[in-house]
């Protein structure tokens, strides 16, 4: 019988598998298909602190600490490169709200969101569109390969002898006396102390199980990658006020994205594309690199996702049972917090405590007597 | 690579590779056109930069990507000859220009 | 036949959406087109006839002779469409067809989305890949890429050139070039004899169906004319940025080299799946074919509702049976409508099922015959799988090695397999059966690219001025 079982295989769960089992901790994970076959296998990448929700902030900071020695900790670079993520005003009333945004933060503590004006964003983007006014930086700020990034926690596993059943869907989720059973549909019974619930887009049924209530949704936030084109950006771009994630990677190819949404049809794996949403996303990009408009798109794609009806994951312990440990409903930004959470899941488990503040997260919020009493948190706010 | 069977007269269409003047029949595609013209090859790869020429010829493979008018990547056994065209081989990466 | 010019001449919606005007699309066109079907047929070619009857409405006598009769069947299909009340837009490139049964559709640097009741998918066969060592070198095409230019352009390889590999195309592809009088110096011909029983067993029905007799005259008179070096093993493309050279073994005897300008491969055809697939369509593998299949019904209905599929696009049977089997689909698509009824769709549709079955038989024993081999269904280790990406054999079992139990998804994830603009058109069959035997697991329990839309590439400036109404922008998640 194993310390822990983790539920879901993405990379919250390989980053939670990995720190406990560093610690010491047997693991058993426990993946419906395969690992990093859902929204952490096919995002886009990106490794930000910038335009998080408040709440979040110290854990990206903490994160990007890791980010920035990922090699060392995972043995792969990750295919990490950190040339600065901007969001771009194309107007004077945007680079308002973009002021607006620093000032916030700037409140908050926080110093990692910089306003530059026309003339260092003419510098840093030379291909960005001529009418752009300024743009708010995070110069440590980049992007990764979400994929290989999850692989590269995998094998990290493998090494510290995590167990991992993938094609393995787990249907029912009880507490006896001491330890929780978990049974699948592939006829297993597996029984542990401790169960964590990284189950993504899937994890509101999980905590179901224990009769705890979210509010999520599973979405289907759609991409675009084109072929190969000459190198001319080197950062990750978004818009002030559109919705654009706009990168180059380094074999030539660019990615597009900003989370216009597919339809999500999480039981049976699958995804349906709006191409009038992507050519909404599109026409984003047309105005503002017009070195894109005769490249060609080579493929779109959308993950599923869970996404809380506040806009920030569910993190911390289950109220409903002891032994159980939530981390999912990253909201389409998840995947930089990836090596972090992991580590406070461990650290949750081992030590009954973490150093980072977590508190924002609890699921509680969603339980609370008074429905409405409970702040929005979309970025920016 | 190939040439033309000894067939009666059809349009005759002229038109540019690489800036020089070459006579194709009507109903040629640019790709059949670039093989007659002893063009096995008609780009480079842009992964690793070896060359690479026309293999299906139904526009499956995208081996046989050449500039037409001014457009890049252009799959050139899909497109038909017309007067005055303008076909430039050896685009690799998508040239961006500013 | 009403010819449409531009994007902008497409109809908003229609009855029957046809994708692909080679003979499934042509034949089911004018039998839906007949029953009162308001019909548009989109085909990426500049004219109709697909692969099989490319280039038939232009190619002079001189030509016509020398490709043969079967060639020349496909003159009532185009007539049939041509004489039909359907509208048809070329060089049109189909992008999407949807399982909401909306299509998007690219001429000339313009793409719209329209919508059908209906959605026949006729977009055939391409040739099986063949992923020799060289097989990317300028100089090496396919036998189909040397038939195309025989049909369109009335163009014969010129210089010293062979063809390799098996399958009926490529005696077809000899005897028509032995008649214009541009015979290959060898056939390298890779056939296996397959398992005694297999073929025994397939045999009765063959002896009684309309192959054999043309197949076996059609081979002697090659063999009179061309060497054939039979029970190839081997088979390398030599040369420094141009095919030079072919080197083979026979056998386990000695490597030999043929010194040449031309290279023409062809181990058979494939159903071209990646609409189907993109559209959701479920796919299984056919264990003696080889290769991906839609699963479709005696009707050619797919596991979408709506969408159906004719051709060798459902599974390779040959021109005569894609023609009757787009029949099929276009009586069917009218009853479906409510045109006609079922008992009149049955009853129309009686000649073309008796022709079915008449193509059907003896079709399981060339298959088994024209099987390629193993050895060249995969790709050794120094060999290129992924001509997009430039992905080695040795690169992908060395991934299979790593993780275990892998896909051709994480594959294409990890490596790039597949991610290039072919969309695993040239790879994915040879990634299957890689997979499979490294695993040593079936094809069908490996699996096959997840194949998404668009299925071939568009640019961006077309997506980006898409005609959309307003009520578009709903939940956008800031990610």
């Amino acid at each position: 019988m194993a310390d822990v079982i983790v539920i879901g295989g993405g990379i919250h769960g390989c980053s939670a598998a990995f720190h406990l089992a560093r610690r010491g901790v047997s693991v058993q994970l426990i993946e419906k298909d395969t690992i990093g076959r859902h929204a952490s296998g096919v995002n886009a990448g990106g490794v930000r602190q910038i335009f998080r929700a408040l709440p979040e902030i110290p854990l990206s900071i903490a994160a990007m600490r890791l980010w920035e020695r990922i090699e060392d900790l995972l043995d792969d670079d990750c295919g990490f490169v950190a040339q600065g993520h901007l969001f771009v005003a194309e107007n004077d009333a945007e680079l308002e709200q973009l002021k607006a945004r620093r000032d916030t933060i700037v409140a908050a503590g926080f110093d990692h969101e910089e306003l530059i004006g026309a003339s260092e964003l003419r510098g840093l983007v030379p291909a960005l569109a001529g009418h752009c006014v300024g743009a708010l930086i995070s110069r440590r700020d980049g992007a990764a390969l979400p994929f290989h990034t999850v692989q590269a926690f995998r094998r990290q596993m493998r090494r510290l002898g995590v167990g991992v059943a993938e094609e393995t869907r787990v249907t029912a989720l009880r507490r006896t006396s001491s330890v929780w059973a978990v049974e699948t549909a592939q006829g297993d019974r597996f029984e542990a102390p401790v169960v964590v619930n990284t189950a993504g887009a899937w994890g509101a049924a999980v905590a179901a199980q224990v009769g705890e209530r979210v509010e999520m949704q599973a979405v289907a936030p759609m991409l675009m990658i084109s072929e190969r084109v000459a190198p001319f950006l080197s950062q990750v771009i978004s818009a002030a006020v559109a919705p654009l994630s706009f990168k180059q990677f380094a074999n030539g190819t660019v990615l597009i994205g900003g989370g216009y949404e597919g339809r999500a049809h999480p039981d049976v794996n699958r995804t349906d594309l709006d191409f009038r949403k992507l050519s909404r996303n599109a026409k984003t990009v047309y105005d503002l690199f017009p070195v894109m408009r005769g490249a060609r798109i080579i493929r779109a794609w959308a993950g599923i996702e869970g996404r809380m009806s506040d806009g920030i994951p569910v993190i911390g312990p289950s109220q409903a049972e002891t032994g159980l440990f939530h981390a999912f409903g990253f909201s389409a930004h998840g995947f930089q917090l990836g090596p972090i959470v992991g580590s406070i899941v461990a650290d949750l488990i081992i030590d009954g405590t973490t150093e980072l503040p977590i508190d924002a997260f609890s699921i509680r919020r969603f339980n609370a007597s008074e429905a409405g009493s409970r702040p929005g948190y979309s970025a920016g706010i | 690579m190939f040439r033309r069977l000894p067939e009666t007269y059809q349009g005759w269409v002229s038109l540019t590779i690489d800036g020089g003047v070459c006579v194709g029949r009507e109903g040629d595609s640019v790709a059949a056109l670039l093989l007659e013209a002893g063009y096995a090859a008609c780009r480079n790869s842009a992964v690793s930069g070896e060359p690479r020429g026309p293999y299906c010829m139904m526009g499956v493979c995208f081996e046989c990507l050449v500039e037409i008018d001014g457009i890049a990547n252009r799959q050139a056994c899909l497109v038909p000859i017309a007067e005055g065209m303008k076909v430039e081989t050896g685009a690799g990466r998508r040239k961006v220009t500013p | 036949m009403k010819r449409l010019a531009s994007v902008d001449d497409l109809p908003a919606s229609c009855d029957l959406a046809i994708i692909g005007a080679g003979p499934a699309g042509l034949a089911a066109a004018a039998a839906a087109a007949e029953c009162g079907l308001h019909v548009l047929v989109l085909d990426e070619n500049p004219e109709p006839g697909g692969q099989i009857y490319r280039g038939l409405g232009a190619a002079p006598a001189s030509r016509r002779q020398i490709l043969g009769r079967d060639y020349e069947r496909g003159d009532s299909l185009l007539s049939g469409m041509l004489g039909s009340t359907a509208s048809y837009l070329s060089g049109a490139t189909v992008w999407m067809a949807s399982r909401d049964l909306e299509i998007g559709v690219s001429k000339d640097g313009m793409s719209r989305i329209i919508g059908a009741r209906r959605i026949l998918l006729a977009t055939g066969a391409l040739e099986r890949p063949f992923p020799i060592l060289g097989w990317t070198l300028p100089g090496v095409l396919t036998a189909g890429a040397a038939q195309g230019l025989l049909k369109s352009s009335g163009m014969v390889p010129q210089g010293p050139f062979v063809l390799a590999g098996t399958g009926p195309l490529l005696w077809l592809l000899a005897s028509q070039l032995i008649a214009a009088e541009a015979p290959p110096l060898a056939i390298l011909d890779t056939t296996l004899l397959a398992t005694r029983s297999s073929v025994v067993g397939a045999l009765p029905a063959f002896l009684a169906s309309p192959y054999l007799l043309k197949g076996l005259r059609l081979m002697r008179s090659v063999r009179r004319k061309v060497r054939v070096i039979g029970g190839v093993t081997e088979l390398r493309a030599l040369g420094e940025g141009h095919l030079r050279s072919v080197a083979y073994r026979v056998g386990r005897g000695k490597t030999e080299t043929i010194n040449v300008e031309g290279l023409f491969l062809h181990q058979g055809i494939a159903p071209n799946v990646n609409m189907a697939s993109a559209a959701g369509c479920d796919l299984a593998w056919d264990r003696v074919q080889l290769c991906w299949k839609p699963v479709t019904d005696s009707w050619g209905r797919s596991s979408v509702p709506g969408i159906s599929i004719a051709g060798d696009g459902a599974g390779i049977s040959g021109a005569e049976a894609a023609a009757g089997f787009g029949r099929l689909c276009g009586l069917d698509a009218a009853a479906r409508l409510g045109r006609i009824s079922e008992a009149e769709r049955d009853e129309r549709a009686l000649p073309a099922r008796r022709e079915l079955s008449r193509y059907a038989r003896g079709r399981r024993l060339l298959d088994l015959m024209f099987q390629p081999p193993d050895t060249f269904r995969r790709a050794s280790p120094d060999a290129i799988v992924c001509r997009c990406e430039e992905i080695t054999g040795r690169q992908v079992t060395e991934i299979v090695a790593d993780f275990g139990e892998v896909g051709p998804n994480q594959l294409k994830s990890y490596l790039r397999c597949g991610m290039g603009p072919c969309q695993g058109r040239l790879c994915g069959l040879t990634v299957t059966e890689m997979i499979a035997a490294e695993r040593n697991v079936s094809p069908s329990e490996v699996g096959y690219y997840r194949l998404r839309f668009p299925i071939k590439p568009v640019t961006l400036a077309e997506i980006a001025t898409l005609p959309h109404d307003d009520d578009d922008v709903r939940a956008v998640v800031r990610g």
